[in-house]
């Protein structure tokens, strides 16, 4: 029997049997289609006019003065919808076009994806169901508000804390009673084969240009490339160039919530053991019988009790490393990097930042680092707020 | 302990088969219901442990889940259950659980305990043949038997890879889609039973959906070993969660229904 889609031990096809032929389906079309002239021609094109690649490469100096070495930000923040997600999007909707699918569903934590795949849902006509926990319902309402006028219908998810993990359950419900027309646009880098496969391929291009552009523009390759990693697909996107680059070093930085000690946090990689969730072997948040715990972190993006396959896969076999930061180095962070660079991060970007911020005098000056800016954080300003109110804060 | 082959062997109609979420609402509560579905004429129990996110499951079973776990259910305890009702009467014990528990508890293990419980056979809601061959060493050498599922979508050349992996029973569902109720029982089951029935001889039993007696003879009549009744049956566990005592008679009396109308139907298999 084929074992498909394996990261060594992890990844995986771990679903029930209605689902197995829709995933055939898309693993199939996305085989065929992903070298297919037509099909690179057009989503090129997407990348390029629509959605605004190459991103570009932005040494940020007043930042780099702080921490003692230099940062280059990768701007994927740029593009259109505000974050890396549309990237993926924009390539399994043009899947989905070329497979004949019309409809789309997709489930979404911060927003982010679920408004990547509204505006491609607008963009070829398909009508397009987003699926997102309640709690995220109400803590992002700017990108519900969005998404909906996009003409996507966001089924608000009542189960569990209401975030991401609940909505991937409840649109896998959605999707094997529908199977035959709708085509689930998942995510992130994870859930079962092909999905880390295909959000990687779309992604792919992050960590392509990035690398051209250090060569580029500092001569030589990054000696750190840093993401923040959720599901894992906007990291997946950069480290992808560097992985046979064995002087880079590869970093990943997790949700550390209120603290690792407590279960407020999102650090799967740091605090978790291997387990099968959503369709692949990876490292979950769960208890010693296998239950998965509720997450909690400041950013509904990272927000999620599993990780890509290929990352626990990276993490194993010691290529990368994987670090957290708390939601208070996180806030810090947004703060001051507002103030010095002119740009409001994600809150998911953040975490990036706050551990690079944490480096400052650790590194040597003359270390050029690539992280990846993956999202722009206006989404964030009301949750910001609600933690450290402006008024409190001026003189 | 008894296997399939017998049962189904032994009798002369579609077997009955309900299902319910081991220690839902409590553990005693449900000890009292799976113990009333037997005297009501259970031929076998289909049991599930509850997990934290049965994808596979409509919102009745979910809550099932949650109530079970709410109540400090493990899969510990279940195998105890599951034990503490092979003792009341044997009969064939099939276990639905979604993989995870069983990688956390530790494959070999859990197949050696379960069987020891008394049980006899293990489907996975979310562990397909294409991955099963990670596990279906630890049920053989358990003497368990494996329970795979066959669905409307599912292709003609991959029947007969499910049939061959199957060595209990194979469980199929009305129609696309997670566990609950049905208000309209999909044609398709005929037209499906009849298509795996030209791939193998393996036992049928249908599962999803089915919530009356009318539902159940529908079944029997298109030629199914054994009707599997999940969700109205649990929903008896939630329309009297104030009124606890009445959940075992309520869901007998359903129970005893269903199993009127399948002696009354013509023979399956």
């Amino acid at each position: 029997m084929k074992r498909k889609g394996r990261y060594g031990p992890f990844g995986g096809f771990y679903v029930p049997e209605v689902l197995i032929p829709a995933l055939e389906e898309i693993e199939a079309a996305f085989e065929r289609f992903r070298d297919d002239a037509a099909f690179v021609r057009d989503l090129d094109l997407l990348y390029k006019d629509y959605a605004g690649r190459p991103t570009p490469l932005y040494l940020a100096g007043r930042f780099s003065e702080i921490v003692g070495f230099s940062v280059y930000l990768k701007r994927e923040d740029l593009l259109h919808g505000g974050a890396h997600k549309i990237n993926n999007t924009l390539g399994q909707g043009l899947l989905a076009r070329f497979m004949g699918k019309i409809k789309l569903i997709a489930e979404t934590g911060a927003g982010q994806h679920g408004l990547a795949t509204a505006i491609v849902g607008a963009l070829f006509g398909m009508e397009t169901k987003v699926f997102m926990g309640r709690t995220d319902v109400e803590r992002q309402n700017v990108n519900v508000h969005k998404m909906k006028l996009m003409g996507a219908e966001v089924i608000p998810v009542e189960g569990g804390t209401g975030t991401l993990k609940d909505a991937i359950n409840e649109a896998l419900r959605y999707w094997t009673a529908h199977i035959e027309d709708t085509f689930y646009l998942f995510g992130t880098a994870a859930g079962p084969h092909p999905y880390p496969m295909i959000v990687r391929h779309f992604q792919e291009p992050i960590g392509r240009e990035a690398r051209r552009q250090c060569l580029e523009k500092i001569g030589r390759l990054p000696d750190l490339a840093v993401a923040c990693v959720g599901g894992g697909s906007n990291a997946i996107g950069l480290f992808s160039a560097f992985l046979e680059d064995k002087d880079v070093r590869i970093v990943g930085v997790e949700g550390g919530g209120r603290g690792l000690d407590t279960h407020q946090h999102c650090a799967t990689l740091v605090k978790g053991s291997v387990g099968v969730l959503h369709g692949c072997r990876s490292y979950l948040l769960q208890d010693e019988n296998g239950q998965i715990y509720e997450t909690e972190c400041i950013s509904a993006g990272l927000d999620y009790p599993g990780v890509g396959p290929e990352h626990a896969y990276l993490k194993d076999s010691g290529r990368a490393e994987y670090v957290s930061v708390s939601d208070e180095e996180v806030l810090d962070v947004f703060d001051l990097f507002c103030k010095t660079e002119g740009i409001i991060p994600a809150l998911e970007s953040s975490h990036a930042l706050a551990w690079l911020l944490k480096q400052k005098g650790r590194l040597p000056k003359e270390t050029a680092v690539v992280v990846n800016l993956s999202g722009r954080g206006d989404k964030d300003a009301g949750i910001v707020e609600s933690h450290r109110p402006l008024a409190a804060r001026m003189p | 302990m008894t296997g399939y082959h017998e049962t189904f062997g032994r009798l002369k109609r579609t077997a009955l088969i309900p299902f319910f979420v081991i220690g839902d609402p409590t553990y005693e509560q449900s000890l009292e219901l799976v113990k009333t579905a037997l005297d009501a004429g259970a031929d076998i129990l289909e049991l599930g442990i509850p997990f934290s996110d049965p994808i596979a499951d409509g919102p009745t079973i979910q809550k099932a889940d949650l109530r079970s776990l709410a109540a400090g259910m493990t899969p510990a305890k279940a195998l105890q259950f599951i034990g503490e009702i092979a003792a009341f009467q044997p009969v064939p014990i099939g276990l639905l659980v979604y993989y995870n528990l069983i990688v956390q508890y530790g494959t070999e293990r859990f197949c050696r305990d379960f069987k020891e419980a008394g049980g006899t056979s293990i489907l996975v809601a979310d562990l397909s043949i294409d991955d099963a061959d990670e596990m279906i060493p630890a049920v053989e050498a358990a003497g368990l038997e494996t329970v795979f599922m066959i669905t409307p979508n599912t292709p003609e050349e991959r029947i007969d890879a499910i049939a061959a992996k199957t060595t209990g029973f194979l469980y199929t569902v009305s129609r696309l889609g997670t566990t609950g109720e049905r208000n309209d029982l999909s044609d398709s089951i005929r037209p499906l039973i009849a298509r795996i029935k030209r791939h193998t001889n393996k036992p049928i039993c249908v599962g999803f959906g089915i919530s009356s007696a009318e539902h159940a003879r529908q079944v029997a009549n298109a030629g199914a070993d054994g009707v599997i009744i999940g969700s109205r049956i649990v929903k008896c566990i939630e329309e009297n969660l104030c009124t606890p005592e009445r959940i075992a008679p309520a869901a007998g009396r359903f129970i005893a229904g269903i199993k009127a109308a399948l002696e009354a139907a013509p023979s399956g298999g």
